[in-house]
């Protein structure tokens, strides 16, 4: 589905990461393989740390700390927040919203709208283009995207499918309506036949959490988990991606008129570095112009690892800079989806702590 | 090339013979990891990329089939 949207902006991108990190030689006596073998794999995949939460640590908490900053910095007010957007899969509760938390610990005001969307890998887009639907309503001016997971508390740790290159992290997103003309281009497209490629099968309505889907079994791979656990059917998505995500670009691209060497950065979802390689082989795009170095410094962190990539690869830049960047993200649904739009130059654009 | 792709091979799996006429994958002698570790030796060693829709089971079954990827990719015989 083509997309149009007219003077909107980013105003600013605050990523918040666990503090915690832990190297993939620590974790590589959970696996069943031997340690040369999960070696190679480090090597070809891009593995190297990953940043994952404390025990009990939510999604809200992340997001708290870092709308807490960005009050505290005077680079945000409460009153000025007409909307919150919060895509995630790893929420506090099943009801209420955990959007519907976080304004209630922050004491924001009643005069808004916050929802939350269950998306992954794609999130990040789908928030945004949330956020500029919900502008165009005249009393809606300023829209945070709050994109944010934990899943590492749902993965594994003897999956060494899923559970290297898993992250946790936030975002908050501020969009606003822009004075400036502007035009923002986007394309989805959404395939629920492959939702089991990547799931969470027990802990739902269909199948509640007991003692059964908290036992381990071992899959052909010689990986274990439970059904409580993440699963990632890897050669599905892989050739997923590879089918999809080319000629999506192209055809944003070409929807916008735009051609490939005028986009400046392709800020991308990071599953693995391999697999961003291989894209932008195929698109002809140079690894400089599509980072592929999230996996190896945060872990993925689903739909959050597009602005962890933004701040840490181009962070200082946009603060200085107008650049036309083309997103993409693609996964969870299954679902993939872009925007090609222009960015800079930017209030705020950091990573911080939890 | 061949003697090449199973040095490659024993690199990555030192405990099978991939001069035995079977197919790895359903010998259980290269797993999904093993053959993105052969793509990414393969794309170094002949500087070439091989096409993310072509990392499918079937082109890395056998030494044959892996030559006729390369092959593709426009490694000739001798390489």
């Amino acid at each position: 589905m083509n997309l149009k949207f007219h003077n909107k902006e980013i105003e600013g991108i605050l990523t918040i990461i666990p503090a915690r990190e832990v190297k993939f030689e620590e974790e590589m006596e959970h696996y069943n393989f031997s340690p040369a073998k999960s070696l190679k794999l480090k090597m070809a995949m891009g593995y190297n740390k990953h940043c994952i939460v404390e025990d009990g640590v939510c999604v809200s908490d992340l997001l708290i700390h870092g709308l807490n900053h960005l009050f505290d910095k005077n680079l945000l007010t409460r009153d000025e927040i007409d909307a919150m957007v919060l895509v995630t899969q790893s929420p506090d509760y099943f009801m209420p919203a955990t959007s519907s938390v976080v304004q209630g610990k922050l004491g924001l005001k009643q005069d808004m709208i916050c929802m939350d969307i269950n998306q992954g890998c794609a999130g990040y887009i789908i928030g945004l283009i949330q956020a500029f639907l919900l502008l165009e309503q005249d009393e809606v001016n300023k829209v945070l995207v709050l994109n944010a997971d934990v899943l590492s508390r749902k993965v594994s740790k003897r999956d060494r499918n899923s559970n290297p290159l898993i992250g946790d992290g936030a975002s908050v997103t501020v969009v606003k309506k822009s004075k400036e003309q502007n035009v923002i281009y986007g394309f989805f497209k959404m395939d629920g036949a492959g939702a089991e490629s990547i799931m969470i099968p027990a802990g739902g309505f269909r199948t509640p959490s007991a003692a059964s889907t908290a036992m381990m079994e071992e899959d052909k791979a010689g990986n274990f988990r439970s059904p409580d656990n993440l699963v990632m059917k890897g050669d599905d998505v892989f050739n997923f991606v590879q089918r999809e995500v080319p000629p999506m670009i192209e055809h944003l691209l070409e929807k916008a008129s735009c051609k490939k060497e005028d986009v400046d950065y392709y800020m991308f979802h990071q599953p693995n570095r391999f697999m961003l390689q291989k894209l932008a082989d195929k698109l002809g795009i140079s690894y400089e112009k599509m980072p592929n170095n999230i996996v190896a410094n945060f872990g993925n962190s689903s739909g959050v690892s597009i602005p962890t990539n933004i701040g840490f690869n181009i962070g200082s830049k946009l603060l200085t800079e107008q650049l036309n960047i083309c997103f993409a993200g693609f996964g969870v649904g299954l679902t993939w989806a872009s925007l090609l739009m222009k960015i800079g130059k930017l209030k705020f654009n950091e990573i911080i702590n939890f | 090339m061949k003697d090449k792709i199973t040095t490659i091979l024993k690199e990555i799996r030192p405990e099978f013979d991939f001069t035995e006429n079977v197919n790895f994958i359903d010998e259980g002698m290269l797993d999904s990891f093993d053959v993105v570790t052969l793509v990414t030796t393969l794309d170094k060693e002949y500087h070439i990329s091989i096409d993310g829709l072509d990392i499918i089971p079937d082109n890395f079954s056998s030494i044959d089939s892996i030559r006729a990827l390369l092959k593709k990719n426009g490694v000739h015989n001798e390489s």
